[in-house]
């Protein structure tokens, strides 16, 4: 599906934000053309809010693989007053994202944008195609979807118009690291426990750092925790873990009872239809 | 933790490959969300905050009792009507197999949301109201089933508490639908009887009806037997993209990629590519991590060919002497999936495998009603959620099969120019 959009689409771009899942789409992508190299270049949104293992991961990454990365970044949309920041101990700039994601999306033409959602992240997400179409404004009709049928997919778009690719649509949680742990894929450090100042907030435990103000009452200390997903380090909370190899982590998922947005991700929490709303707005 | 050890009844580690898609089809409140719930609760496939958020909802909105529907709807106005709008999907897996259950509702845009939830499905499962009886849904669910080939059928008579569990009521139900399937092109079907509601025969045996000798459902979809589906007769390669790095390394480097859609290739085969009827050897199987000497469905491969010959996108690569038909014109069974209708001479572009072309409607042959199997031959046009047969003629020839023989090479599509929508999903015959 991966060559279909990309031999139909003329131009095509990858959405990498340098969490699992996206590691194993650039993977799968890199495998659809070998020994061929991507004929696409790889994007990241940066909130400029990430962990810094995962930046360095991700230069590393595109680097080995002589792959063309393109960096949108939300500061340069706050910084022209295309988007004004949220405040306060709980601003987050993830909602932020969309705005930056479909400004580069228009400013260099892309007509398709992979990325590696899956449907069994969250309830909206279930009920979007493989191939998703967004009209001019970069939104999501969930009620005007095109039929997806057998495996033919349909990416004909008109000028402004782009299709979001989802090549893991189907895949779970555990699929996607059952195929971190065969390939032996390299991930962000930040996936494997260690040690790191935390504190609570919310039920959920949270990385300090400079991008997020802290509570009254809201004490850090040190503790062996790893990230279940990787986002923004202000909606992205860790979980307590002693697992460091990539064994443990998928035993660790194969027991886990608790879903890994719901674990760890306070921008689905706002809302019961949280994800779909933004998803409405553009976000991945 | 010892391979094949199960946590809290969820698999480990170790890779369950074999991997089992069914659709889901049943009317309103024949109890469809409940079943797929109470697959997704027994087999533990839930997690603790979906749990805890469909109990709050349903406390909320009084249903008196934990109700699994709200499980499956994932849309805002879903759960505020109380309906499935769209094709849902959803995953679990025992430690047998991995299952995706595409469910499709009931009513708003019926048959456009189970044919494309069937187009790729191993089994159906068809739910019957115990109470009711085989109704023309149920009638419905069955006919797209045949005519888009899935290889399983299973029908689940439902709400068995409400008729006390009764067997006549279940044995007069399996022999109605088995009148009406007689009808139809139906290889396999099971029937089972099941309270989704009290979880009856759903995971475990019931022993409420021990008058049942079958399997609960969930052993059946996990013992059915799906691998024998596929077609591993005729060797068919549609050409996705042409591979030449034109490294310093791979200089002369020329393969073609692709997902094998039927049939077996191995090194040394010979082969010819279409439409051009060039004939060559292969030379090599390539994938990313290592050469294969044999390649069938559906592994996504690279292919060398010993000689130089011109080959691009959308051609196909098979067997001399196993050919597909190369055709200009298709008579096919098209469901139409546009609110705005066919209209007979209407003009199309037509996707089919890798490669796409124009598509004129020639002739609507007939309407086929889908409740009674009636074809009206006086029909002019399809409405949205209307199945016909029509006569196509192709700008361009396309290499083609029979659906029955072969899904990937018989089935199509058709794209509006216009709107750029998908209007149509064709079989052809």
């Amino acid at each position: 599906m991966i060559r279909e959009v990309a031999a139909e689409l003329e131009r095509a771009v990858l959405l990498f934000s340098g969490g699992k899942d996206s590691a194993v789409l650039l993977h799968l992508a890199r495998k659809a053309f070998h020994p061929g190299g991507l004929p696409f270049p790889v994007m990241h949104v940066d909130t400029g809010h990430n962990f810094p293992e995962v930046i360095e991961y991700r230069d590393r990454l595109v680097d080995e693989m002589g792959a063309r990365l393109i960096v949108a970044s939300v500061q340069d949309s706050i910084d022209n007053g295309r988007v004004i920041e949220e405040t306060g101990p709980r601003a987050s700039r993830n909602r932020l994202q969309s705005v930056t994601l479909l400004d580069a999306i228009e400013k260099h033409g892309f007509r398709a944008a992979f990325g590696g959602a899956r449907r069994d992240e969250e309830r909206a997400r279930a009920k979007e195609r493989i191939l998703s179409f967004r009209d001019d404004f970069g939104q999501w009709d969930p009620k005007r979807q095109r039929p997806e049928l057998w495996n033919i997919y349909n990416g004909f778009v008109k000028p402004g118009e782009h299709v979001r690719v989802f090549p893991l649509s189907n895949w779970t949680e555990l699929d996607v690291w059952q195929y971190v742990a065969e390939e032996k894929l390299e991930l962000p450090c930040i996936y494997f426990a260690h040690e790191r100042e935390v504190f609570r907030r919310d039920g959920m435990l949270y990385a300090v750092s400079a991008h997020v103000e802290l509570l009254p009452g809201e004490e850090p200390f040190t503790k062996w925790v790893r990230f279940r997903t990787v986002g923004d380090m202000s909606c992205t909370g860790a979980v307590a873990s002693e697992a460091m190899s990539l064994e443990d982590v998928v035993a660790e998922i194969a027991a886990t009872r608790i879903t890994e947005r719901g674990e760890t991700r306070a921008d689905d929490r706002i809302s019961e239809a949280a994800m779909e709303d933004r998803k409405k707005e553009g976000y991945f | 933790m010892a391979p094949g050890a199960a946590t809290n009844g969820r698999p480990t580690a170790v890779r369950t490959s074999e991997l089992v898609r069914f659709a889901t089809a049943g009317s309103v409140d024949d109890g469809k969300s409940t079943l797929i719930g109470r697959l997704l609760f027994d087999t533990k496939s839930i997690f603790e905050d979906q749990l805890e958020h469909v109990e709050e909802t349903s406390k909320r909105r009084g249903d008196g009792y934990v109700n699994l529907a709200l499980l499956t709807d994932g849309l805002r106005a879903e759960r505020e009507r109380g309906i499935t709008i769209d094709v849902a999907y959803r995953y679990f897996h025992t430690p047998r197999r991995k299952f995706i259950i595409a469910d499709t509702p009931g009513h708003e845009q019926y048959t456009r949301n189970m044919v494309t939830g069937a187009s790729t499905a191993d089994l159906a499962l068809i739910l019957i109201d115990a109470r009711k009886g085989v109704l023309e849904q149920s009638r419905r669910h069955a006919f797209i089933a045949s005519l888009l080939r899935i290889p399983h059928l299973v029908v689940c008579v439902n709400k068995m508490d409400l008729v006390a569990w009764d067997q006549e009521v279940f044995d007069r139900i399996c022999s109605e639908f088995t009148g009406w399937a007689a009808k139809l092109d139906v290889q396999d079907v099971t029937f089972i009887p099941i309270s989704a509601l009290h979880g009856d025969n759903v995971v475990e045996r019931s022993a409420n009806m021990t008058w049942y000798e079958g399997p609960s459902l969930l052993y059946h979809l996990e013992h059915v037997h799906v691998a024998s589906d596929r077609n591993l007769q005729d060797a068919r390669f549609p050409v996705q993209w042409v591979t030449r790095p034109m490294s310093d390394e791979l200089h002369d480097y020329r393969g073609y990629a692709g997902e094998v859609a039927s049939g077996v290739f191995r090194k040394g085969d010979e082969v010819v590519v279409l439409p051009s009827g060039r004939t060559s050897r292969i030379a090599g199987i390539d994938t990313y991590d290592s050469e294969l000497d044999e390649a069938y469905p559906p592994l996504s491969v690279t292919i060398r060919l010993e000689d130089d010959i011109d080959v691009s996108r959308g051609d196909m690569i098979c067997r001399p002497s196993n050919r597909p038909k190369e055709a200009r014109d298709i008579d096919a069974m098209v469901c139409w999936m546009s609110a705005r209708p066919l209209w007979s001479s209407g003009r199309y572009r037509i996707k089919h495998t890798s490669r796409t072309a124009l598509a004129k409607v020639d002739e609507l042959i007939y309407r086929i009603d889908v409740n009674s199997l009636h074809r009206n031959e006086d029909a002019t046009g399809l409405e949205l959620n209307e199945i016909g047969k029509l006569r196509l003629r192709l700008s361009a020839p396309l290499l083609v099969d029979e659906y029955r023989r072969n899904r990937a090479t018989g089935s199509f599509i058709l794209i509006d120019e216009s709107t750029n929508d998908t209007v149509g999903a064709g079989m052809v015959l």
